[in-house]
């Protein structure tokens, strides 16, 4: 059932509407709407209802085990929601002057300084408001780095086959052509390959560190020396900063630029797809191009930095300042985790997905990068199982949602076959992980003797599986009311 | 330790599984040179009871304001039921809807979400949003250079918001498109003089950022007769009341997109919000972001999914139409049930109530000496007033009496002297607008009255 299939002519939630207004403006009838939006006409009850049994249809890090490689879903503390949506910091007007905000600002004031620290950048803003911004972010003060030093050849950006998706397309909208690297067999760039692409040409390698195969990239000194000594600068996509936070930091590896996603370390809620929140960080020499605003602060007072103090700024990325909620709930989270509970973070991330891996490499199950560490993460691959039962990794995936676990990632990264790209996080428990090795031993099992009910799988699902075919040739993309 | 919840007995069998004698042995891998040593920076874990004080301490210094400022961020009331219903923890801790099977109550809402702003717009079509809506004019003009094939020049008047056009300046810069800028008119504040030569497309802000109603129906038609698409740039709040971009001129707009915040987002410092963009059935294809199509399970049951995922980064890589990924999923859970709760008539009222508070605002204000208005021209919920002393000072003086008095237009807008950009909706009462009145007149210094006490409030 619809929102408008609830809706009936003439019900309304007065309740929520202003209670006098004049029924017209003056505006001249030229400027003015004649027919009526469709919006549903409901009752509050409805509309709560609704909303409330449409909740209940999704999974989520409160309901389910979530573990979505590369995603971080770990759990979104609930003090850190409480406490960012205080009446006075909701009410704050984004183009409210500074001194009416010295409470909001010192908080933005000091996750930089956290994330400074976390990073090992020199400086930090905090205005890109998703990963991918904050990767655009990243690669265009890359670009006006090279443009204000007069060196215009540098035309290419090199991206680990490995890579998100979101590495190459950020590139392109910064200008670029992107040059992919292969990846060894032991999940480590390939660097005779690296060393024979880089020149006058490269602008820079954007690497992600663990990579997204789930493993720590080795040769890491080695790959900064070669970009830098081609007058390249070396970009950190922090996707998998949950791996070493507190252990590593990225400015010790030699990285020019990072960006970080706020919402998978540091537990912002991922929100069914957003809000993010993408701060970059940066070394000294790229200090001058960063995004506006920055807080700034001076003898306890606290105020953005604006076009003005920064005239080499890429600019604006948003209207005002970003994703001044997320940052603010970020925040809260770093303020309880303190100086230990971060080191934590990447220590319990990693002995999870250690564990993992190790059990399910006892049950049978092949690991990708069996010889490596796992980081916080790691790639089981069901080729064989396909080969032998033709069982593939989405069935697995699908069957999994009936014994009530989220799926991991899927056919990502794309190096491996027929993968699973699974990511405990440090949040879950021992028991946990256990109920799910046995799932998916159990599906395993399933798959040899009735393959045909992991094929047909969901069964416990609102919907079965669903036609995507269907969705994509026929689109339906808004509801219609019947003629 | 903080969210963490292995006992040390869990710890010492995982590492027996592992078949190492410690944690630090799992990052053996890492080189030891680049081991860090401790955070110096990040200071000691707070308990829940010590952040929470530490917070509304915070809070407490942001102290609480009577704001009158608009300029793309808009205090409405926001139904105590959305966010009740947005942080249920189904809604908020989920994530991309992926797996659609385990994602219908999101991936359903969002094509709820996708019907309401179509028809709001006037659109066929609409995606699941973008960042915010300076960030979505930005993939509202690469999508027009994208479906447009000749052009690379867009025209953009200075009755955008001015951070809104540094936005789109910042995104697209690198991709070799010319942003005209194209003057308004002194008088009536409005974009009357277009240029010569080939177009992508023609941005047209409704209202534009002055609150003032431009001539939408003529500039879309003329940018049609002249070989370019019309991009509408509108508050949705707004198209309760106004011609929405799909009934512009005599074919309407091709692609709608604007700022959603004034749906339920709260102001919060500036977001997060979310942007909506919208579009006729033929540029579907351009469509940067996420979009939800209705399809069949096997069973033939209804039921939603991600759809034209090859548009997108994670399929087409460096061929995509946008390098974003993520949309603003809660912020559109809010929205749809924001609309939701208020219907058609509601969100009509929030604007007819908006409108009409600024126009009372208006009047008292220009009753005072030495205020007028800038342009004689209809408006939304927005103002300009033009004053006789610089509106800094007078601003300060505001905050001092715990009023927010409106956007200082210098800094952008030099050429209109000491003015300011005012804006009363629905929120504000006639004692809260006379209050407004009688403190700019006191500070104006034209009624007798002590100068202003730099006391705030308590409230």
């Amino acid at each position: 059932m619809l929102i408008f299939e609830l809706s009936r002519p003439g019900r309304k939630s007065y309740a929520q509407m202003p209670a006098t207004a004049a029924s017209s403006s003056g505006i001249p009838d030229m400027f003015l709407r004649r027919d009526k939006p469709l919006l549903p006409e409901c009752s509050e009850m409805d509309v709560v209802r609704h909303y409330t049994q449409l909740s209940q249809k999704n999974f989520s890090i409160d309901t389910q085990f979530y573990p979505l490689g590369s995603c971080t879903m770990k759990y979104n503390p609930r003090a850190c929601n409480t406490l960012a949506m205080l009446p006075q910091f909701l009410a704050r007007h984004p183009h409210a002057a500074a001194p009416t905000g010295q409470g909001f600002l010192a908080c933005m004031f000091e996750l930089q300084e956290m994330l400074k620290d976390v990073t090992g950048m020199a400086a930090v803003s905090l205005t890109p408001m998703a990963g991918a911004q904050g990767e655009f972010a990243g690669v265009a003060m890359m670009r006006a780095y090279h443009l204000a030093r007069g060196d215009a050849a540098r035309r290419e950006i090199l991206v680990p086959d490995a890579a998100h998706g979101t590495n190459p397309a950020t590139a392109v909208m910064c200008g670029y052509t992107v040059k992919e690297i292969p990846t060894n067999r032991d999940g480590d760039v390939d660097i005779e390959a690296l060393r024979a692409a880089v020149g006058p040409h490269t602008a820079g390698l954007m690497l992600t560190n663990p990579s997204t195969l789930g493993v720590f990239e080795r040769n890491i000194a080695e790959i900064a020396k070669i970009v830098h000594e081609a007058g390249g600068l070396l970009y950190y996509d922090g996707a998998n900063l949950n791996a070493i936070l507190g252990r590593v930091k990225p400015g010790d590896m030699g990285f020019d630029v990072i960006h970080m996603n706020l919402h998978k370390t540091f537990s912002t809620p991922h929100g069914g797809g957003g809000p993010g929140a993408g701060p970059v960080g940066v070394s000294e020499r790229l200090t001058p191009f960063m995004p506006i605003p920055i807080v700034h602060e001076e003898r306890g007072t606290y105020r953005w930095l604006s076009e003005r103090d920064r005239p080499q700024s890429i600019g604006r990325l948003s209207a005002h300042m970003g994703n001044a909620g997320v940052l603010m709930r970020a925040y809260i989270y770093a303020r309880m985790l303190g100086r230990e509970g971060m080191h934590r973070v990447a220590e319990y991330a990693t002995l999870n997905a250690n564990y993992l891996m190790a059990e399910l490499q006892k049950a049978g199950f092949d690991i990708a990068y069996a010889k490596r560490r796992a980081s916080h993460e790691f790639i089981v691959s069901m080729k064989r199982l396909k080969d032998e039962t033709g069982i593939s990794a989405m069935d697995v995936a699908k069957r999994l949602l009936d014994k009530g676990f989220h799926a991991p990632t899927t056919y990502f990264p794309l190096l491996v076959p027929e993968c699973l790209l699974i990511e405990p996080t440090e949040t879950e428990s021992k028991q946990t992980l256990d109920a799910f090795i046995a799932a998916l031993t159990e599906i395993v099992q399933e798959a040899r003797t009735n393959p045909d009910l992991v094929k047909g799988a969901p069964y416990t699902t609102p919907v079965r599986r669903l036609d995507d075919v269907k969705a994509a040739r026929e689109l339906d993309l808004t509801w219609k009311p019947a003629a | 330790m903080p969210f963490i919840p292995h006992t040390e007995d869990d710890v010492r069998e995982m590492l027996a599984s592992i078949g190492v004698a410690s944690i630090d042995t799992l990052f053996d891998e890492i080189p030891q040179a680049l081991r860090s040593g401790g955070l110096t920076q990040v200071p000691e874990g707070l308990s829940e009871m010590e952040v929470t004080r530490l917070m509304h301490a915070r809070a407490e210094r942001d102290g609480h304001y009577s704001n009158f400022i608009g300029a793309g961020a808009y205090e409405h009331h926001i139904p105590a039921a959305v966010w009740q219903l947005v942080s249920r923890g189904e809604f908020y801790s989920a994530y991309t809807p992926y797996q659609a099977e385990a994602s219908q109550g999101t991936l359903q809402l969002l094509y709820e979400y996708q019907t309401m702003m179509a028809s709001l717009t006037g659109m066929d079509v609409s995606n699941a949003s973008l960042y915010d809506g300076a960030s979505g004019l930005a993939e509202a003009v690469l999508m027009a250079v994208r479906a447009h094939r000749h052009s690379r020049r867009i025209l953009m008047p200075k009755t955008v918001h001015p951070y809104y056009r540094r936005t789109v300046q910042a995104i697209v810069s690198a991709q070799n498109i010319e942003l005209v800028e194209l003057d308004y008119d002194a008088e009536t504040g409005i974009t009357t003089t277009l240029p010569e030569g080939d177009f992508a497309a023609l941005v047209i802000p409704q209202p534009n950022f002055f609150g003032c109603l431009e001539d939408a129906d003529t500039l879309t038609d003329w940018a049609h007769d002249h070989g370019g698409l019309a991009i509408g740039l509108v508050n949705p709040t707004s198209l309760a009341l106004l011609k929405p971009p799909g009934q512009w001129g005599s074919s309407g707009a091709d692609i709608a997109t604007g700022e959603g915040q004034p749906l339920g987002a709260p102001l919060a410092s500036g977001g997060p919000y979310f942007g909506f963009l919208a579009c006729k059935q033929d540029f579907v294809r351009q469509m940067p972001g996420r979009i939800i199509g209705r399809t069949v399970d096997l069973e033939g049951k209804p039921g939603f999914t991600l759809t034209l995922q090859a548009r997108e980064q994670h399929i087409r890589r460096a061929k995509a139409t946008s390098n974003i990924c993520t949309n603003q999923g809660l912020l559109v859970t809010a929205a749809t049930i924001y609309l939701s709760l208020l219907g058609p008539e509601g969100l009509k009222r929030v604007a007819l109530a908006s409108h009409a508070n600024t126009q009372a605002l208006v009047a008292k204000l220009t009753n005072i000496p030495g205020v007028t208005r800038a342009f004689d021209r209809p408006l939304f919920h927005e103002a300009v007033l033009k004053l006789d002393t610089p509106a800094a000072g007078v601003l300060h003086a505001l905050e001092a009496q715990g009023i927010l008095g409106g956007f200082d237009l210098m800094p952008t807008y030099p050429e209109l002297g000491n003015a300011l950009l005012i804006c009363a909706t629905e929120t504000k009462t006639e004692a809260d607008l006379q209050q407004f009145a009688d403190h700019l007149a006191r500070i104006m210094g034209r009624q007798q009255s002590a100068p202003p006490c730099p006391i705030k409030p308590k409230i």
